[in-house]
């Protein structure tokens, strides 16, 4: 193990003689431990648990933006089923299939990494990056295509004599329709910000597992950029049906 | 690479749970071209919630964490979602009543 590049202070560095502290019980303990913590367990438990307040953190901050959804939907359903209906289903359909094998590469990568199989855990990093570029390249042909159709909300905007679902004769009021576009673009751009973060998080992951640090005694931010990665998943799960499926039914 | 997996392995379920959850994707599309007048929306939030309870329990380890101040915060970050939409929706629900 090569224990002197640890970005922490560790129990056996000059930093923190855990001799002192502790006495002769503890010399032998693992040397990834830090002292201020009792066991591995509880040093791991108090990272996730700090991860999971940002993600509640998170919940609120995509939260606010569901609810004026929820909102808008109500007032302008009609025309949110129209806008919705424009478009691509199966892209959005594609992307999360996607985002699930996605997520399960990541958690390959954790158990790879909690079982020191070095190997699979820099395969599954760089599989997980593969479906997240995926992601963003049918995310980007969709917004090309919203650009090409002048559905994008500003002084272009065009949603002339769309028909809303399942009412004959009736069209939507593109003023309506704008909302919903607005809140697509929000809501699928703060994910798709999300996916680029998650990227240049599991690049550093990817090197740092090169790099062989990772063991099964501190693999920490693979488990907590993994965490990151599934809530991301979590977002979309919601945001598919909500944004592309509102009235589909022929 | 599964092939040698040793009996408290927790590959298995990981690739149960990817099944469901793609099988939930599937389902959902479908449901969306059936006529289930108020239902096609519930239906798509209830399979949309199930995946997500699904990921939260089994890949995030929400499941199996010992730390039950995790739990806390998981189940209070829902708790506060479902206030802030559930007073949203209920003020803006009844406005027209009179």
């Amino acid at each position: 193990m090569r224990l002197t590049k640890r970005r922490y202070p560790l129990a056996d560095s000059s930093l923190t003689p855990v001799h002192e502290h502790h006495g002769e019980a503890f010399a032998a303990h693992n040397p990834a431990l830090l002292h201020h913590f009792a066991t591995e367990e509880q040093q791991r438990d108090s990272a996730s648990l700090g991860m999971w307040v940002f993600l509640a953190t998170e919940v609120m901050f995509f939260g606010g933006l569901f609810c004026a959804y929820l909102v808008y939907r109500r007032w302008y359903f009609g025309d949110f089923a129209a806008a919705s209906k424009s478009i691509d289903m199966w892209a959005g359909a594609i992307n999360t299939a996607v985002l699930i094998c996605s997520s399960l590469t990541v958690v390959l990568a954790v158990w790879a990494a909690q079982t020191a199989r070095k190997a699979l855990l820099v395969g599954m990093l760089i599989l997980t990056m593969l479906f997240g570029l995926a992601f963003l390249g049918i995310k980007s042909k969709e917004y090309y295509d919203k650009f090409e159709e002048h559905h994008v909300p500003g002084a272009s905007f065009s949603f002339e004599h769309v028909p809303i679902p399942n009412h004959p004769g009736e069209y939507a009021v593109p003023r309506h329709a704008e909302i919903f576009f607005s809140l697509y673009f929000v809501m699928t751009g703060l994910h798709a910000l999300h996916m680029i973060i998650g990227l240049g998080i599991f690049s550093w992951l990817l090197w740092t597992a090169i790099k062989s640090r990772f063991t099964p005694e501190w693999h920490t931010p693979v488990e907590i950029g993994g965490l990151y990665w599934h809530f991301v998943d979590i977002v979309w799960i919601y945001l598919f049906p909500l944004l592309y499926l509102i009235d589909r039914h022929p | 690479m599964s092939a040698h997996t040793s009996a408290k392995s927790p590959l298995k379920g990981y690739f149960a749970v990817w099944i469901i959850l793609l099988m939930g994707t599937g389902l959902t599309v479908y449901a969306a071209t059936l006529d289930l007048a108020p239902y096609n929306a519930a239906i798509a939030l209830g399979i949309a919630t199930i995946k997500a309870t699904l990921v939260a329990l089994f890949f995030m380890h929400v499941y199996h964490a010992s730390e039950k101040l995790t739990k806390l915060v998981v189940i209070s970050a829902i708790f506060f979602l479902l206030l802030l939409l559930g007073l949203t929706m209920s003020d803006y629900a009844t406005r027209l009543w009179s």
